[in-house]
């Protein structure tokens, strides 16, 4: 348990990828069967135990400590696992130790005179992972005490932190999975083929990744198989080198990419998966989705919500993913539906070696034998030249979209000669999204950015005027940290240093308002509404695309203009509006 | 007992006052004559007219401030009685850095020590803290809550040399406070073995030099100069605090930031200051260490000076000690004033930025 802390404690501060990944390395390299696996489990979130809840953890330590001091100590650390932590008595006697006679549960069974103190046993994380699987709810306080007592403080922390459900140290599945397959040279993908299926402590899998044993045969009926993904086109540079006759075009769906698997089990029963992009396993989360998967096949889509045939706003799928219990009525008013794209196994065969036009044949058929309302395909968007592309990405309704337009982000091109490649190889797919929606805010405030831009004020957030008590005033309504160069970072960093008016740990106010202010062209793809915004609205993807040097802070936008593109997305959101905007 | 402690030691806006000995004690203002603790700029300050203080502090303060930074100076030899004014005064180690000291201040039988900062933890740079018995001790609560419970100093630099093992290619930048810590980390890493060159900011220099002077084998510590920071892959740099997060720092090859302080036992701290690599080093007594103390003085009245008063003030309490907050202002730990309470702005700033990258 203690390695494994350790190497937790080390990944909360490191704020590196290849960093993070040669620690997790390291570690997976010197850290033996089971442990290691349990490790794996824990970061990847396949763990399932009892968890503990704050008050439990909180009883324990007023046993143990002074509930003043320990009051004032959680009040000024923040965070309860790591007070209890830091506060939970050592061997050695303690200053803020409760008094025995005060003490209400000493351990039961302390040792009798005569008897030699054992030291105390460390528990492995195993050890640990194990217990909590098979314990009863009473039992959870006296195992927890009797590890806490063992433990060292980083121990502690790490043993709080998994306990409570709320092991975040900056650690992807997928950075976990890149760092096993690297044991052994192999990429991220070939962990994810072998993935679904195996159950902690992976011991098949470190014997694999390692040489020592044959690739874990998949039991999975309904595995995950990696996606492929496309390249962001530049519109200067790559058209000019690229052949329009060699591409196929489709819509990009604005919803999210999952793959639908269907198999049947040892016993001939039909198990159906959805799986998000990164392998995550989200049918619970559809289940009326699932209920389709009555097919021998995996296909590649994009989920989206349907209403009356018609596709609806990303803000509306939104409504369906922020809810965290699934019931019927939710189902019902969030149909969810796959526009399908590709279609990589069926019957049991990997099309994957297939070339695109092939692939794409055999998915036409597929869809139409399966027959079912949730599940259709994704039409392609015919063109001859580049400019015919372009008008259709300029306006997907007049072009064959028709009311679905407003849930699509701009087109694909994949080439018609490809096979299906994991990962994102340069060439065969490229995605050319819509001309993004701008504001013109003005930066309120700046942080410093992680690693490399740790000595930057990368983090910038932006505000537009809104009319106040006191005349127009700017609110706050997003964080934008990248779309500049290098050399833009580095002006706008000493901009900050020379227009900082207050410091707050390590953000920094600049100067705004009507009279000085420096105005950020802001690029986003869209408005939702959002409570945790003094200004009621949150946009997605914000970056910079220009930085307004020549434009008055007073001349930036008002609130009016975000509002107004709030308002054209939430039209859908409404059942049965659809007639009057269908005209 | 006719007197009364208050009337050895007041408070005032200088800080505290000695009326039977006319002198004040770590004063922040210029007065006229001036006892001093030790060289931190917050308890010894320029243009006092006379400064009692050990050789140590006072050749500190003419590094410091130059030679002229008081009318007459007057050296303090520990464990010594000096009579000042009507009062008799000792200075004992505390152990804090090169030089600190612990004042006590005696008349008619009555005896107040005025801790200044003090530590129990070893520490090769200075001479150990020794407990002074008295009716009134004086102390410091920086660390003063029981979540202040400061690891083996040599286990927090083998944290480093692990790192420095792990990412040879990568430059390691130790923030330290200039005076004490700076020297202290040094002398930590050449007794676990590091004998590699030590490099230092510019602002180490003068110190580092005394410290030589003074006779600590720190080993070879080249400062940095402008024109090769991009060559010190694999290299420990030392420098103030507020560089590691600053421009200075990025002509570095990829630098792992690290900071040297108690402060690094919470994590949220570390965070704040963009540090990856905390390593939990105190020049200040932690908790087990301020209890420890005050039992030992043996005092039946305990006054705080700064830090976390609260805590040590509601333990005395449950010990039956008499104990008292002194709220003084102008101490901090260091120099380093503590970043002002996150306010609206930080929460306006942090909302955004969880939405932002959904």
């Amino acid at each position: 348990m203690n390695d494994f802390a350790e190497l937790l404690d080390r990944l909360a501060y490191e704020p590196r990828r290849n960093a993070k990944l040669r620690l997790l390395q390291d570690y997976f390299a010197k850290t033996p069967d089971p442990e290691r696996g349990y490790a794996l489990a824990a970061m990847t979130g396949t763990l399932s135990f009892r968890e503990a809840k704050p008050a439990l953890i909180r009883g324990l330590v007023e046993a143990r400590i002074d509930p003043v001091l320990f009051r004032l100590s959680h009040n000024y650390v923040g965070d309860l696992a790591e007070t209890t932590a830091l506060i939970w008595p050592g061997p050695l006697a303690d200053e803020a130790r409760v008094p025995a006679p005060e003490r209400e549960r000493e351990p039961v069974g302390a040792p009798g005179p005569g008897h030699n103190n054992p030291p105390p046993h460390v528990p492995t994380l195993a050890e640990v992972v194990e217990t909590l699987s098979t314990i009863r709810k009473a039992d959870l306080p006296q195992h927890l005490a009797t590890w806490l007592d063992a433990l060292d403080e980083t121990g502690r922390w790490a043993l709080l932190k998994l306990v409570t459900g709320n092991l975040r140290v900056g650690v992807s599945a997928r950075l976990a999975k890149t760092a096993v397959g690297a044991l052994g040279g192999h990429e991220a993908d070939a962990v994810e083929e072998v993935w679904h299926g195996l159950k902690a402590p992976f011991e098949t899998l470190f014997a694999w990744a390692e040489g020592r044993g044959p690739r874990p045969e998949t039991l999975n009926p309904a595995p995950f198989r990696p996606p492929m993904l496309s390249h962001p086109i530049e519109e200067e540079t790559d058209f000019d080198k690229l052949a329009p006759a060699d591409f196929s075009g489709e819509w990009k769906w604005d919803g999210i990419r999952v793959q639908l698997v269907g198999g049947r089990d040892a016993a001939g029963e039909q198990v159906a998966r959805i799986y998000s992009r990164t392998g995550e396993d989200i049918s619970g989360a559809f289940p009326d989705l699932a209920e389709a998967v009555t097919f021998t096949g995996t296909l590649d889509g994009e989920l989206l919500i349907l209403r009356e045939s018609r596709v609806q706003s990303f803000n509306v799928l939104q409504q369906r993913l922020n809810r965290k219990a699934v019931t019927g009525k939710l189902t019902e008013e969030f149909p969810a539906h796959v526009r399908a794209y590709d279609l990589l196994t069926a019957d049991g065969e990997d099309l994957r070696g297939l070339g695109f036009v092939e692939r794409r044949a055999r998915l036409e058929a597929f869809v139409a034998t399966l027959d079912h309302v949730r599940i259709d395909v994704s039409p392609l968007v015919p063109f001859s030249t580049w400019e015919d592309l372009a008008a259709a990405r300029a306006d997907p309704a007049a072009l064959g979209a028709g009311l679905d337009a407003d849930a699509i982000e701009g087109v694909m091109l994949k080439r018609r000669d490809s096979p299906y490649l994991p990962g994102r190889p340069k060439g065969p797919w490229w995605k050319w999204k819509r001309e993004p929606h701008l504001v013109d805010a003005v930066m309120m405030y700046a942080q410093r950015g992680h690693g490399k831009r740790s000595s930057f004020y990368s983090d910038y957030t932006f505000g537009v005027w809104r009319d106040g008590a006191d005349g127009p005033e700017l609110v706050p309504v997003g964080k934008a940290y990248h779309g500049f160069t290098d050399a833009e970072l580095a002006k706008l960093d000493r901009y900050v240093r020379n227009h900082t008016v207050k410091r707050f740990g390590p953000v920094r106010e600049v100067a705004y308002g009507t009279e000085g202010g420096l105005v950020l062209e802001i690029a986003f793809e869209g408005v939702q509404r959002s409570t945790r915004h003094k200004s009621g609205v949150a946009m997605r993807f914000p970056r910079v695309s220009r930085i307004r040097w020549d434009k008055p802070a007073a001349e930036a936008d008002r609130i009016d203009l975000l509002e107004r593109i709030l308002a054209r997305g939430e039209r859908e959101t409404m059942p049965g509006t659809t007639l009057e905007i269908a005209e | 007992m006719t007197l009364r402690a208050g009337d050895l030691l007041t408070l005032t806006r200088e800080g505290l006052y000695c009326p039977l000995g006319r002198f004040h004690v770590d004063p922040t203002w210029p007065v006229e004559r001036a006892l001093i603790s030790h060289g931190h700029a917050d308890h010894a300050r320029a243009g006092h007219g006379s400064v009692l203080a050990t050789g140590e502090t006072l050749r500190i303060m003419a590094v410091r401030y130059g030679e002229d930074f008081c009318g007459a100076r007057q050296e303090a030899v520990l464990g010594a009685d000096v009579r000042v004014g009507d009062v008799t005064v000792r200075f004992a180690p505390a152990g804090h850095v090169l030089g600190s000291a612990q004042i006590a201040i005696e008349a008619q039988g009555v005896r107040v020590v005025v801790s200044g900062d003090y530590k129990r933890a070893h520490d090769p740079t200075c001479r150990p803290f020794e407990v002074v018995p008295c009716d009134v001790f004086i102390t410091e609560a920086t660390f003063g809550l029981p979540v202040f419970r400061m690891p083996d100093t040599a286990a927090e630099v083998r944290k480093l040399l692990d790192s420095v093992a792990l990412f040879p290619e990568r430059a390691h930048i130790v923030g330290a406070y200039a005076l004490g810590k700076a020297q202290r980390v040094m002398m930590l890493l050449r007794e676990a073995g590091y004998d590699r060159p030590i490099h230092l900011h510019g602002a180490m220099e003068k110190l580092t030099e005394l410290y030589k002077r003074e006779g600590f084998a720190l080993g070879d510590t080249p400062k940095v100069a402008a024109t090769d920071r991009a060559g010190l892959k694999g290299a420990i740099v030392l420098c103030p605090p507020s560089s590691i997060q600053d421009v200075w720092s990025r002509k570095f090859p990829d630098p792992v930031t690290s900071f040297a302080s108690g402060w690094m036992r919470v994590r949220a701290r570390a965070r704040q200051k963009g540090v990856e690599l905390p390593l939990v080093i105190s020049d200040h007594a932690d908790w087990p260490d301020l209890c420890r103390t005050i039992r030992e003085t043996g005092a039946g009245e305990v006054w705080v000076t700064h830090g976390q008063e609260d805590a040590l003030v509601h333990w005395c309490g449950t010990q039956g000690i008499k104990a008292k907050p002194l709220h003084m202002l102008g101490y901090g730990d260091d120099g380093d004033a503590e970043p002002a309470p996150v306010e609206a702005a930080q929460d306006a700033a942090d909302e955004v930025t969880d939405e932002a990258a959904a």
